[in-house]
């Protein structure tokens, strides 16, 4: 089981927290704009990296808030949390 | 290659065993290939095999990072059944299982395909009416499927517990009698027996580190740790890893990687009869021929390449398992492991063409795709042969994710499966 740090809560296990997919995927501003390519790549494409990967967790079983988190994808290990909303901290993607 | 047969068995006995040769080749790869096929798994290998045998293309070369089978096709639960909704879902597995049925023959190989039946429980309203509306669709198709009572279900494998006093009662199953088992490993070793006999080129332990394109954005070959393998046409069958190799030749995928456990128990007598399936309380469970227990536990709930899972997924099947099946409370597990699989958003496969000339896919098999893995080999070869879908993986297109023509199987479903 991971042990997960919620911005807010600190440090707890995984059973806690619902994963919420890939972060940092901003819902186009006007979607009528789009083409259905770009749409499908909104809606169903993702990066799926083998590596770091910048995610979406939600403290389901706390504090109910959602933050971001880069964790390696082969390892499993957290580099880091933060709040949702703030860039990623590692510069990358984006 | 040598064939198998009670005489050969006999005969070759008289010599102690020892004038059997290899089982396939371990070729070092030519310049360049007509097909590369990226992934020497079950579907691969089985790819490769169709590609020679039913379309004379055998400039063919299969490419792993690692050894033949040692991804999915040898960590999965080795289930076989084809009482899915959707026509398109039943077209392709139900053809996949119908060469279940002649494969060892074909292929002069034991896979041990057992039609011991699969039986599918359901614990709720909602399970009934879900499950019977999947054998009426079954029906009318053709595809063998019975709605059984929570005591027709007993009677079909008494170790079942359909006590209403548990808290997710059995209250019915479906029972697809054709679906079972097969020997994974032995699928594996026979397609790729096959295939190196009709002069496919097997090439073990060599990853794919780039795909090599023409001006013309065509497929040119493919880098790899050991140098570049020219190519006309590569075959993607990477599983968990297809989103990484697809990146490779800038395609990005509808697909995202998770962790699937399972694991093993002690073995013991034959006890248990068919496969039980549980997705609402989610149990899946089997007997080897050796007599382990095979039993599948869930999805972790993260994206992973880590071929591992939390522990808490697999005690949550077990939990479960102690429930349906208490005989099995005191069973000891022996082994537990994980393989990684790629999921589409309607949880159904991608097999067929892709933006790139040249380039083909077939992947997004998630939780499921062992059972699919002749009928998924048939139709790609196919596709790579003749550069367009057969008409059975017609609908599994990249494209119906841009079209809105998604095979919804993950709402049909309600579970990964």
């Amino acid at each position: 089981m991971l042990l997960i740090t919620c911005p807010w809560c600190g440090e707890r296990p995984e059973l806690e927290f619902r994963h919420g997919g890939e972060a940092h995927i901003a819902r186009p501003a006007d979607p009528s704009l789009l083409s259905d390519e770009e749409w499908a790549d909104f809606l169903y494409k993702r990066s799926n990296v083998r590596g770091l990967h910048a995610e979406r967790w939600r403290h389901v079983h706390g504090c109910g808030r959602f933050f971001n988190a880069i964790r390696h994808t082969v390892t499993d290990k957290f580099t880091v949390t933060y709040k949702a909303g703030e860039a990623r901290p590692d510069g990358e993607g984006k | 290659m040598q064939r198998f047969s009670a005489f050969s068995l006999v005969r070759r006995a008289f010599g102690g065993h020892q004038s059997w040769q290899p089982q396939w080749r371990n070729p070092d790869p030519k310049p360049a290939y007509d097909v590369v096929i990226v992934g020497a798994g079950g579907h691969g290998l089985a790819t490769a095999y169709y590609l020679a045998k039913e379309h004379g293309v055998r400039n063919v070369a299969i490419l792993d990072k690692g050894w033949l089978g040692g991804g999915n096709t040898g960590r999965n639960t080795t289930i076989i059944r084809s009482n899915y909704l959707f026509d398109e879902s039943m077209g392709i597995y139900d053809h996949a299982l119908k060469l279940w049925e002649g494969l060892s023959q074909d292929l002069n190989y034991n896979v041990m395909y057992s039609a011991r039946g699969v039986l599918m429980l359901a614990h709720t309203v909602h399970d009934v009416q879900s499950f019977k509306r999947h054998v009426h669709a079954n029906r009318l198709k053709g595809i063998d499927a019975e709605w059984l009572s929570a005591e027709e279900a007993k009677e079909f494998c008494p170790p079942l517990n359909i006590s209403p006093h548990v808290r997710y009662p059995i209250v019915g199953a479906t029972l697809q009698r054709r679906g079972g088992t097969a020997r994974h490993d032995a699928v594996a070793w026979g397609y790729a027996r096959g295939a190196d006999a009709l002069g496919v080129d097997i090439i073990q332990n060599c990853e794919v580190t780039g795909i090599r394109r023409a001006a013309d954005g065509a497929v040119a070959g493919v880098e790899t740790s050991r140098g570049f393998i020219g190519a006309k046409k590569i075959g993607v069958v990477a599983a968990g890893n297809t989103s990484v190799v697809m990146a490779m030749a800038g395609v990005r995928m509808p697909l995202e990687s998770f962790p699937l456990q399972a694991l093993v128990s002690e073995p013991v007598k034959p006890d248990f009869p068919c496969v039980v399936m549980s997705n609402t309380i989610h149990a899946y469970i089997s007997q080897s021929d050796k007599g382990e227990m095979v039993i599948g536990a869930g999805t972790d709930a993260y994206t992973s390449y880590s071929q591992t899972g939390g522990l808490h997924i697999a005690t949550h099947t077990l939990d479960a398992i102690c429930e349906l099946v208490p005989m099995y409370r005191r069973l000891r597990m022996l082994r537990n492991w994980g393989g990684i699989v790629d999921v589409t958003p309607d949880r159904s496969p991608i097999i067929g063409t892709t933006p790139v000339p040249g380039l083909f896919v077939n992947c997004g098999w998630g939780t499921g795709g062992f059972k699919a893995t002749p009928g998924s080999g048939h139709v790609f070869a196919h596709t790579i042969a003749t550069g367009g879908p057969h008409p059975i993986n017609a609908g599994f297109t990249l494209n119906r994710f841009r079209d809105g023509f998604l095979i919804d199987e993950a709402a049909a479903a309600a579970v990964a499966h």
